[in-house]
């Protein structure tokens, strides 16, 4: 029993440790005091202020814009990629899944500075557009892991069994295959947005003077003090991604039930 | 049953890299009959029926369904349809979707669609399951939604890819009856493929004995069993005694230095021939009555029969009786002559798989 | 003497019939990766080449070893080790700090191990750069720590801007790294495994050193690289949390390229690199077939 209660404890120790930071930046949003070494009092100031600020608009809109775009492009790519892997023989899928472990285990600094080699010696301008295709490219990869157990999951006879039945391979692909692995595919598209909204590293040598994500716009605040509104906007994004995972889950839990209601 | 040749396999080869996995095979399947495709694993039966199903293309050949050459046509285009071995359900529809899905691509009404999954669940004996989905029911009960699945499209022909093997025994007998049922029910072919010869012999029209790509021997149940063509046959339905002899004559057959008359004509005199005595013919007698003499070395009883083993000139020979010799006991072998069944011996590695017409 | 088989001689192979979609096949497929095979090409293998190509030339495009060499410059020199020194330790924390807590939550009996995950990954959405700077908030002269301390008499920490500061950083960034991998391999050990263990005699202590501890390495030796890469090539938390005199392997590369010298900067990263492949070789030596999901 002490030793269950013990355990419990731990697990509680870490997630305070994983969450105080956490829970210092929600109270830092409501601080009047503009610096963040003391408390002044409470407030809504910073989140009214938010919305007039253009900068931190601006960073955000290029963030969410990226992430979707490229969670979205890296979800296609990727998923058209795992199932032709699938379907490779061992030694070729071993290459490809050796060159799509790379960008996963390289360090950050090293994808960013040759991404960053890359675009300057073809003359590309460093822009939105680089830092996408940069984005792009680390995301592929969480895709394909995220999709390959399902299609190894797959019993390889229900697409012959819907070919069998009179359905085009096209037609069996979208109404059998796609939905057997859409949660693979679901799972790799958000953790490819989680990915890329949570970049810095690659951001920082891809992007170019022209734009900010909120990421480079924090570090370029590091040194003269985080603009309390950040604390706000961030605060807003982590309360809105909770939500949406309390909703899912529980979404989840109904499905759960056997018996479909026609 | 008619004698219309409805599908006719001419000269079918295929290969997976550097394996041959059916060597120019020919087989014609009636209409309305229950044709088995019986081997063990590796002799190609689940590759020919991939192929008549269009999951394969085969090397050479050609694939005659109805008198046209369907050996290209992709699957989704010919008029038969498969029962997959681990039921191939779409888990993420209700059992109504998975039954209407081939209706559905052929654009059928709603009403008509209504009707044929009720009708079909009626068929399958599970009324009422509609809006079931498939991983809240038995092993069983999934492989009937497959084959509902698969008649709701009024095939002329049902391919059946060792259906039953995921099942346990006393399920797997209960669906034997019941295959045999809607085969006669529905009157349309059936191609069933498994490695389980009491299922073959139980539900079969014909029996396509199949081994290392090679058809052994093609007939009705009885035949098989009774009058194996080869050694192999001999072997692999049912237990069999299967000894190396010599034809004297007509109607003479010397086995283990034994003469033994036989009811066989037309081997020649003194060819070397394979003889297959099946252990239920074989009578234990007092060993003065005999033809051979020998000891009883083993003895295992299983219910139905005793199963012993006998050593007698030279070798073991297989018994089942229902009367009981005890182990040391001394026996004499008889035969009753058209209980001995005389082989061919194959005269080269390749003749082994000899190919045969019905 | 039953013949179980008149020419085993010949034997067949059975065909993998089984194996991939049937599409597969037909190869009908295959078309479907080369735009993955395209854009990995251009996005990972040339452009690794470029640092390979800039890191061993000059500014003229010569070849020259200059920019290796300039590993050893006491500066670079000591940050490299200084950097080697801190990403250890923080994974060797992680790893005393994650394999109880992957094995206490793996032994959790929850409906989907997915909220695990979650509770795990969560943090990510809140901006990294903003995380660590809260931790400038907890660990300060007068942050929240050492306000604490002083409530109670104690005497005060002074660890902000420090290495301690930057392993306690690492750890806090790279725990979930070295959590998932290890908590992955754990719940997927048959239960029956370790019951044949204890049926066989072992106690507690024994099943985890002689089964569950070498069943779960993969997961270990997974979370190790997963954390020891970016803990060794970090800029951001030493600049966040070191002040500005503590300078990190990444920092010197970071500025280098800051600074336009790109050839310097590709040299170093070369010598970089060639840690991080030691890492990954050793990775996959103990990690053979891994297409699963092993790290999320």
């Amino acid at each position: 029993m002490v030793k269950r209660y013990l355990e419990r404890f731990y697990v509680g120790l870490i997630i305070l440790f994983l969450y105080a930071p956490i829970l210092i930046l929600i109270t830092l949003s409501f601080n009047q005091s503009k610096s963040r070494a003391k408390w002044g009092g409470f407030t809504l100031h910073w989140y009214r202020e938010l919305f007039q600020n253009e900068a931190i608009m601006n960073a955000l809109y290029t963030t969410l814009i990226i992430a979707l775009l490229s969670a979205l492009i890296a979800t296609i790519i990727g998923t058209t990629a795992a199932i032709a892997m699938n379907s490779m023989k061992r030694t070729p899928r071993m290459i490809m899944m050796g060159i799509t472990n790379i960008p996963m285990l390289n360090a950050d600094i090293v994808t960013g500075i040759s991404l960053m080699l890359i675009f300057v010696a073809l003359r590309y301008t460093l822009g939105f557009s680089s830092v996408l295709m940069a984005h792009i490219t680390f995301n592929i990869p969480y895709v394909i892991l995220s999709v390959m157990p399902k299609l190894k999951q797959l019993n390889p006879h229900t697409f012959e069994a819907a070919l069998d039945l009179g359905a085009s391979p096209v037609y069996a692909f979208f109404k059998v295959i796609l939905p057997d692995i859409f949660p693979g595919v679901l799972s790799g598209f958000f953790l490819a947005f989680t990915m890329s909204l949570d970049d810095f590293v690659i951001t920082h040598f891809t992007k170019g003077p022209e734009i900010n994500t909120l990421s480079t716009k924090i570090y370029t605040e590091v040194r003269k003090g985080i603009k309390p509104e950040i604390y706000a906007l961030s605060t807003l994004m982590f309360i809105t991604v909770l939500i949406l995972l309390i909703l899912i889950n529980r979404r989840n839990a109904e499905k759960k039930a056997p018996v479909r209601k026609a | 049953m008619n004698d219309n040749k409805l599908i006719n396999l001419v000269n079918i080869s295929k290969s997976f890299g550097d394996t041959m996995v059916l060597d120019e095979l020919n087989l014609y399947i009636r209409e309305n009959e229950f044709l088995t495709l019986l081997g063990p694993s590796g002799c190609g039966k689940t590759t020919t029926l991939r192929i008549i199903g269009g999951f394969e293309i085969p090397d050479k050949g050609q694939v005659i369904f109805e008198g046209m050459n369907i050996t290209k046509l992709p699957p989704n285009e010919r008029h038969l349809n498969t029962v997959f071995q681990k039921y191939a359900l779409f888990n993420h529809m209700t059992i109504a979707e998975n039954i209407a899905f081939g209706l559905k691509i052929k654009k059928k009404s709603k009403a008509y669609i209504k009707d044929k999954i009720t009708y079909a669940l009626k068929l399958v004996n599970l009324d009422g399951y509609e809006n079931r989905m498939p991983d809240s029911l038995s092993g069983g009960q999934q492989q009937r939604i497959a084959i509902a699945r698969a008649i709701v499209n009024e095939p002329k022909v049902l391919l059946l890819d060792e259906p039953l093997g995921a099942l346990d025994l006393k399920l797997r007998q209960d669906m034997q009856y019941e295959l045999i049922r809607l085969k006669n029910e529905l009157g349309i072919t059936f191609i069933y493929v498994t490695h389980d010869q009491e299922e073959a012999l139980t539900m079969s029209d014909t029996i396509v004995v199949m081994n290392q790509g090679y058809i052994q021997q093609i007939g009705t149940p009885e035949d098989i069993y009774n009058e194996p063509k080869n050694a192999f046959v001999a072997d692999f339905i049912g237990d069999s005694n299967i000894i190396s002899s010599t034809m004297v004559e007509d109607k003479l057959v010397n086995i283990l230095g034994v003469n033994f008359p036989c009811v066989d004509v037309g081997f020649g005199k003194n060819k070397p021939v394979d003889v297959v005595i099946r252990p239920e013919d074989i009578d234990l007698v007092r060993p003065e009555e005999g033809i051979l003499a020998g000891r009883v070395t083993s003895l295992l009883f299983k219910g139905v029969h005793y199963e012993m083993e006998v050593m007698a000139g030279g070798r073991e020979w297989l018994v089942h009786s229902t009367d009981l010799c005890a182990v040391g006991s001394e026996v004499g072998i008889k035969v009753n002559p058209y209980d001995i069944q005389i082989m061919h011996k194959p005269e080269s590695e390749d003749e082994q798989a000899v190919e045969l017409e019905v | 003497m039953r013949i179980k088989n008149i020419s085993s001689t010949r034997a067949v192979k059975v065909p993998a019939s089984d194996t991939g979609l049937q599409i597969s096949k037909t190869n009908k497929v295959k078309w479907l990766s080369y735009p993955y095979i395209l854009w990995m090409a251009g996005f990972i293998i040339i452009p690794l080449f470029m640092i390979i190509f800039y890191g061993l030339s000059n500014d003229e495009g010569r070849f020259t070893l200059e920019n290796i060499s300039l590993i050893l410059n006491p500066v670079h020199k000591k940050a490299l080790f200084l950097a080697l020194e801190l990403s250890l330790t923080s994974t060797l924390i992680c790893l005393i700090l994650a394999y109880p807590l992957a094995l206490i939550l793996s032994k959790f009996k929850m409906k989907s191990n997915s909220f695990i995950v979650l509770i795990i990954i969560l943090p990510m959405w809140m901006n990294f750069l903003l995380r660590t700077i809260a931790w400038q908030n907890i660990l300060e002269r007068t942050g929240i720590i050492n306000t604490f301390l002083q409530f109670f008499h104690l005497p005060t920490l002074n660890i902000i801007n420090t290495p301690s500061a930057i392993v306690l950083g690492m750890v806090y960034n790279f725990l979930p790294f070295m959590v998932l991998p290890i908590y992955n391999v754990l719940i997927k050990i048959d239960k029956d495994i370790i019951n044949a263990a204890r049926d066989l005699g072992a106690n507690s202590r024994q099943t985890f050193g002689k089964i569950i501890l070498p069943l779960s390495l993969p997961g270990v030796i997974s979370g190790i690289t997963m954390v020891f890469v970016p803990s060794l090539t970090t800029f951001v938390i030493s600049t966040i949390l070191g002040g500005s005199k503590i300078v990190l392997i990444g920092n010197v590369i970071e500025q280098q390229f800051r600074l336009g010298n790109w050839n310097t900067g590709s040299g170093l990263s070369l010598v970089l690199m060639i840690f991080i492949l030691l890492s990954m070789a050793i990775l996959s030596k103990y990690d053979k077939e891994s297409e699963g999901n092993n790290i999320w």
